[in-house]
């Protein structure tokens, strides 16, 4: 990457004494996607505020181009924002939708208009100039907010969770459609999501959060393949995680049977939290099993089945393509890549478990509503 | 069925309207176009209108004035109300409306004895040593007399449209480049355009059929068209004539809120009377 952009140092926010940031030290690349990625109420609409200057931080600093701008107005910063739903001012039509930062930075008429052409273009919205934005489609109205902020060059756009209001085809579109432009615009994109599907597919730096706090940064390859802790484990795609003891580098103890595994650098017998991807469990003949368990539940997700296998009374999620009836035995075996280590966390314990799994699971996401304001 | 059944539960209104607005604006016209002696249809009532067409341009002249003040003093209160807490919105909006729980006409009652030439504000300077300003009977007491009636009326349509003006529209302008100034003219006062009208309507309609504040707190040369229709049914005994300046007057009050809407553009929020 490039040249750092912003960075939040030692960033805390309280709301009425309870806290919602808690030291969040972080820093932007220029060019960059990154992404906030976490639950309901994890801060990161808040860090988005404070970066856009809608909000003031309880203490900590932002700096961008490396001047400190904590109390530097929303209108002075080169920075733009996507907002949850759009916020497009109705009394105006598309075209002075995108054309009003350039009309408020007082460009000269054919400059306004070459640019706000430019733009609709860009967002597939030519032909589009007079009609009233309550007449959009929410895909519309999406663009519209998109070209109204980059119509402006800005440095940095900041998007809230600009998706969540349209339909999953829809998002899908947006989403191929969102990452074209940040490529051939180059502007840096900081992106706060609850979809970790989003995250992955579009960053290149994801940011976990929860608790007000970062639980882990990194390229979304190695948040998926290396995560931190039980919770980004369990918040980034399906995991099982179990408890276990390092014994010596490469090598790990869990369910009373010792792996062979990649990891190194823990303490001698250290107890950790060992997770296991669903989709990386290879199902064999029970006599060729590392452990063997019974099937007590099955799912039929399109691409390939979920089932749930009980170990010892502890049950798993395993994914896979060919169908194992429920009260099957069946034997499985792990490479030892496929197994990940963690230092044990407060999350310990608290994920991982798919005892009460069930269909809906996944369903299960928050409403993306009004959140942290 | 259904529909049977709301026909129904609208029926006494309905026929409410019937009987005490459309039946007695038949009357109305019918007064307009006859003789007051022989009852023969004519259009000598119209004819003499051209008497008041002074005192229908001094109601409208006025009573737009008064709309102005209404709306320049108004907008800031409304502004301030809608951005307090829900407990001091609450109050604020009780105090707007707390002159309205009074008498229309002890209020008006009132000013007589404020402006009056041996009035409290006029004892006051004296006291002071300064001399007495005449302030009865003249415009400036009629419009302030409709300015201090109405005012309720401006606030309340505003508070209305104000309040629910979406706040991030407000941080996308500033987001856009606004500062505190630009974000005013470039969203929120547009936003405002039906409260306003609403407003102007709401003030301008009654203020321009008054009669009792110019009859008040007015003089001689600020006669209203609202007393001069009172005037041709009390003592002039002319309903016919009475009739047909009611008649004008309101047509005059659809053409004004009309143009007045028209300003309005499609935004039809707000309620706007007409």
């Amino acid at each position: 990457m490039s040249k750092e952009l912003i960075r939040l140092q030692d960033l805390t926010m309280e709301f009425d004494g309870e806290r919602v940031l808690d030291g969040i030290n972080l820093y932007f690349n220029d060019h960059e996607f990154l992404t906030l990625l976490g639950p309901s109420g994890c801060g990161k609409t808040t860090t988005l505020r404070i970066i856009g200057g809608f909000l003031t931080p309880t203490s900590g600093t932002v700096t961008f181009d490396g001047q400190v701008i904590n109390d530097l107005p929303p209108y002075k910063r080169q920075i733009n924002t996507v907002f949850q739903r759009y916020a497009l001012f109705p009394h105006l039509d598309v075209y002075d939708n995108i054309a009003f930062g350039l009309k408020v930075a007082k460009l000269p008429k054919a400059e306004i208009d070459r640019r706000v052409h430019e733009m609709l273009e860009t967002v597939s919205l030519k032909g589009y100039e007079n009609r009233s934005v309550e007449s959009l489609s929410g895909g519309q109205q999406q663009r519209v907010a998109i070209a109204r902020a980059l119509v402006n060059q800005p440095k940095v756009l900041l998007l809230d969770e600009p998706l969540a209001a349209l339909d999953l085809r829809l998002r899908k579109d947006m989403q191929i459609e969102l990452k074209r432009i940040q490529r051939s615009t180059g502007i840096t994109f900081i992106y706060v999501t609850h979809d970790q599907e989003e995250a992955l597919s579009m960053s290149d730096t994801v940011v976990v959060m929860d608790k007000g706090r970062i639980q882990q940064i990194g390229r979304p390859e190695d948040i998926y393949n290396e995560p931190k802790n039980a919770f980004v484990a369990d918040f980034i795609g399906e995991s099982n995680i179990l408890d276990g003891v390092m014994l010596s580098d490469y090598r790990v103890k869990f369910f009373g049977r010792v792996f062979e595994c990649v990891d190194e650098g823990f303490a001698p017998n250290e107890p950790v939290d060992v997770v296991i991807r669903p989709e990386d469990i290879d199902i064999v003949a029970p006599n060729q099993g590392h452990l063997v368990g019974t099937v007590t539940g099955i799912t039929f997700k399109g691409l390939n089945y979920d089932i749930i296998v009980e170990f010892k009374g502890f049950k798993w999620l395993i994914q896979t393509t060919d169908y194992h009836g429920v009260g099957t035995t069946i034997g499985i075996r792990i490479n030892p890549e496929d197994i990940h280590i963690m230092h044990k966390s407060e999350y310990s314990g608290l994920f991982g478990d798919y005892s009460s799994y069930s269909a809906e699971y996944d369903e299960l996401t928050e409403d993306a509503g009004d959140e942290e304001e | 069925m259904k529909r049977n059944k709301s026909v129904l539960l609208s029926a006494p209104y309905l026929i409410w309207m019937v009987v005490f607005t459309l039946i007695p604006l038949g009357v109305v016209c019918y007064y307009a176009f006859t003789d007051p002696s022989s009852g023969e249809f004519t259009l000598k009532n119209l004819r003499e209108l051209n008497l008041y067409w002074g005192v229908l341009g001094q109601s409208v002249l006025y009573s737009i004035v008064s709309a102005f003040i209404c709306l320049l003093l108004g907008y800031p209160v409304a502004y301030f109300i809608a951005h307090r807490g829900p407990t001091a919105q609450r109050f604020l909006y009780m105090l707007v409306m707390l002159p309205m729980c009074m008498s229309f006409l002890l209020r008006t009652l009132a000013w007589v004895g404020l402006l009056q030439d041996t009035g409290i504000i006029n004892n006051i300077l004296a006291a002071l040593g300064f001399h007495r300003i005449r302030m009865i009977r003249t415009p400036g007491a009629v419009v302030l007399g409709m300015v201090y009636n109405y005012l309720p009326y401006m606030i309340l349509p505003l508070y209305a449209v104000i309040v629910k003006i979406d706040h991030r529209l407000i941080e996308a302008a500033e987001d856009l480049g606004c500062n505190g100034a630009q974000v005013f003219g470039r969203v929120i006062l547009p936003l405002s355009v039906p409260g306003i009208l609403s407003g102007m309507t709401m003030v301008f309609v009654p203020a321009v059929s008054t009669f009792y504040i110019s009859q008040k707190l007015g003089g001689t040369d600020t006669v209203l068209i609202g007393d001069v229709i009172e005037r041709q049914f009390k003592q002039g005994n002319n309903p016919n004539l009475g009739a047909a300046l009611s008649l004008v007057l309101m047509i005059l009050v659809f053409v004004c809120t009309g143009i007045m809407n028209r300003f309005g553009g499609d935004s039809e929020e707000g309620g706007v009377i007409v």
